[in-house]
């Protein structure tokens, strides 16, 4: 088992694996996005309080999943970092930051949308909008240190600390806002109230989820696979690779 | 002579930007032994030993003291080690002895009397004065008597001598003989010409 | 002889750091007077409206206490990295989270305290009612230590860089939200009469947290920098 990690770990040996993966991940995230954004836009049905508008939670939600998801891989690459100072952990980490803030600023976007049919603003302090605004900075701040730091092994480690702090937070941050926004709210209904979940909704529901899973490591194995070529581009390896 | 390595430098490999600095170094260093680094400016002397104070991570290998990785020691390796750096290590707003005062506070005190260091490294007078208000020369002084407050087994020295004349080199030279006498340990590395003819010295050269 | 107990390490390195602040006095006078700055400007550009300002007072503190804090962290091993204190401490035969914290300390008696003293004065001004001035004092008590712990973490990860003042508000800012949060709902809370227990203990809880981890984080953090 630890020898399967530690060759898995192997900078040539992921950059081969993933090179394989990629077009049949591709594959499976067509399928999967076709299938969801399907059922989700014309086989689930109207929604009685929100009428058509509704539909860009496939979107919203899933994408707020996977900025909270994201965050906390980096904070677990962090602590292989940290630990075991491993390469690829390090690369998974940095790649992963753009996508996660990508799918925080979706999420974010998506949010916004949703709130203009409804409540005629594109913007409202809401809990779970202000969170995900915070957690947008979280990720900035992870790609801004990362990007300040000349030497990219001390960088990883430098976010590996910045990640692990910020996973600790983000529940107490989650919390502090849902508090914040209820004291001011006042026991009236959320904005952003999901509608009550039918089978038909959910489905399509958690087909984008795992879309946007296979999204992830889809562009996560691209992200990699270059960021190792550059942080390795002296080694044995990579020079091979550009004779063939 | 001690047969026994106290400071064993294993595999170790120091990547800066793209060049590799050093690769697969071994060595071992036995108490009364010294290792002088050499090797013309940016060849990695100054990662080597900032890699031996555990200030900065090797790419790859490790260093061990007495047997143990110097990470897992840590405070333990610390309290035996001292370190005299490219920057002096002393506040400009203290007095020489209230710099003094703290580095005994945070290592390990030898039983010397604080006004006998000073008056080893020709600062007596300058007791009670700001650090800010010394030249370089006294300041580099009373950055390496940090060697005599603390009891330590092994210094790391980087280019000990900037700023010193003729003659506190010599007498500082003196003192490093006779801490190799003692068993001590010294690494350093010094673009002078080092003239301690009665040492037993390892030389690095890493220019190549 | 014998390395000092932990105990003694703290208290030396706490008064080596408070002796450096008195002889640089000027300096740690900055971050005070940005705090009256910062809430004077309120009134002039909202207008002197006395229920306006006294309705949002405890906002106003609040963040004129987050960017006065945020502005004073870089002298917590701004000078100790500059002339190799840093390394020595990193090199020191006492755990570098200990030193860390009694660096924070001696930073938070410097730069928080005198908050603490300054408010009671501000909060008059902005016409912030007995009751809720008396919550705005233990909310600064309990608060400025919490944003010097969390924010030792972030001026740990940026002290070596050229440029990290800019970047170190983007690292601790949305780590400051919370304490924001549950502080000036104390104080509004007290101003209206109500019970902020709740929010007090969060607070504690924060701080109890922070006094725990952050030297941690921060020392962690410290020794990559100097890589």
């Amino acid at each position: 088992m630890y020898l399967w990690f530690h060759k898995f770990g192997s900078p040539p040996h992921f950059y081969r694996i993933a090179g394989k993966w990629l077009p049949w991940l591709g594959g499976l995230f067509i399928l999967l996005l076709v299938a969801g954004l399907y059922g989700g836009l014309f086989l689930a049905p109207t929604d009685y309080q929100q009428g058509e508008s509704y539909r860009i939670i496939f979107i919203h939600v899933p994408a707020a999943w996977m900025s909270l998801f994201i965050y906390v891989t980096m904070a677990f690459c962090g602590v292989v970092i940290i630990v075991w100072r491993m390469k690829l952990a390090e690369v998974v980490l940095i790649s992963s930051a753009p996508i996660g803030a990508s799918f925080t600023f979706l999420a974010l976007a998506t949010g916004s949308l949703w709130g203009k049919p409804m409540w005629g603003t594109w913007w409202v302090w809401d809990a779970r909008l202000t969170s995900e605004l915070i957690l947008l900075f979280l990720y900035l701040g992870v790609i801004g240190l990362h990007s300040a730091i000349e030497d990219k092994r001390v960088a990883s480690r430098a976010v590996a600390i910045l990640a692990i702090v910020g996973v600790v937070n983000i529940p107490i941050i989650h919390y502090s806002v849902e508090w914040w926004n209820s004291l001011h709210q006042g026991p009236t209904v959320t904005k952003f109230d999901k509608p009550s979940i039918y089978w038909s909704m959910l489905i399509p529901l958690l087909l984008m989820a795992l879309a946007f899973q296979v999204y992830y490591v889809l562009a996560l194995f691209q992200s990699c696979r270059v960021e190792l070529l550059r942080r390795e581009r002296n080694s044995k390896w990579v020079e091979d690779i550009s004779d063939d | 002579m001690s047969d026994t390595a106290l400071l064993q430098i294993n595999n170790l490999t120091c990547i800066r930007d793209d060049r590799v600095l050093f690769e697969h170094l071994n060595l071992s260093l036995a108490a009364g032994q010294m290792l002088l680094v050499e090797g013309h400016n940016g060849c990695g002397k100054t990662s080597l030993l900032r890699i031996l104070t555990g200030l900065k991570l090797p790419d790859e290998g490790e260093i061990l003291w007495q047997g143990e990785t110097i990470d897992q020691l840590a405070a333990d390796y610390y309290e035996q080690v001292n370190y005299v750096g490219h920057h002096d290590g002393v506040k400009r707003e203290l007095t020489c002895l209230e710099n003094l005062r703290l580095v005994q506070a945070m290592g390990k005190p030898s039983g010397v009397d604080l006004d006998d260091a000073l008056e080893q490294v020709n600062l007596y007078r300058y007791g009670d004065t700001l650090m800010g208000s010394l030249s370089a020369g006294q300041k580099r002084r009373l950055a390496l008597s940090r060697l005599i407050v603390t009891e330590a087994k092994l210094w790391i020295m980087d280019e000990p001598f900037t700023s010193l004349d003729k003659s506190s080199m010599a007498s500082f030279e003196t003192m490093f003989e006779h801490h190799l006498d003692q068993q001590g340990l010294i690494v350093m590395t010094s673009h002078h010409d080092v003239e301690m003819v009665n040492a037993d010295i390892q030389r690095l050269n890493l220019s190549q | 002889m014998n390395r000092l107990s932990l105990s003694q390490a703290f208290i030396y390195l706490l008064r080596r750091d408070l002796t450096l602040a008195f002889r640089n006095r000027a300096e740690f006078a900055n971050p005070l007077l940005f705090f009256i700055l910062v809430i004077t400007l309120f009134p002039l550009a909202i207008g002197a409206i006395p229920e306006l300002l006294a309705r949002i007072a405890p906002g106003i503190i609040w963040v004129a206490a987050l960017l006065a804090a945020m502005l004073s962290l870089d002298s917590i091993f701004r000078s100790d990295f500059d002339d190799g204190s840093l390394e020595q401490l990193l090199m020191s035969a006492h755990p570098m989270p200990l030193l860390v914290l009694a660096k924070v300390t001696a930073h938070w008696l410097v730069t928080g305290l005198p908050l603490l003293m300054v408010s009671p004065v501000l909060a008059e001004m902005l016409g912030m009612p007995q009751e809720a001035q008396g919550m705005l004092m233990l909310t600064i008590l309990i608060g400025t230590p919490i944003l010097s712990l969390i924010g030792s973490i972030g001026v740990a990860l940026t002290v070596g860089l050229p440029k990290g003042g800019i970047l170190l508000s983007l690292l601790i800012l949305p780590l400051y939200v919370p304490i924001l949060i549950f502080a000036s709902s104390a104080i509004e809370g007290a101003a209206g009469g109500l019970d902020v227990s709740a929010q007090i203990y969060m607070l504690l809880a924060f701080l109890f947290l922070a006094i725990s981890l952050s030297p941690v984080a921060a020392a962690a953090a410290l020794k990559m920098s100097m890589s």
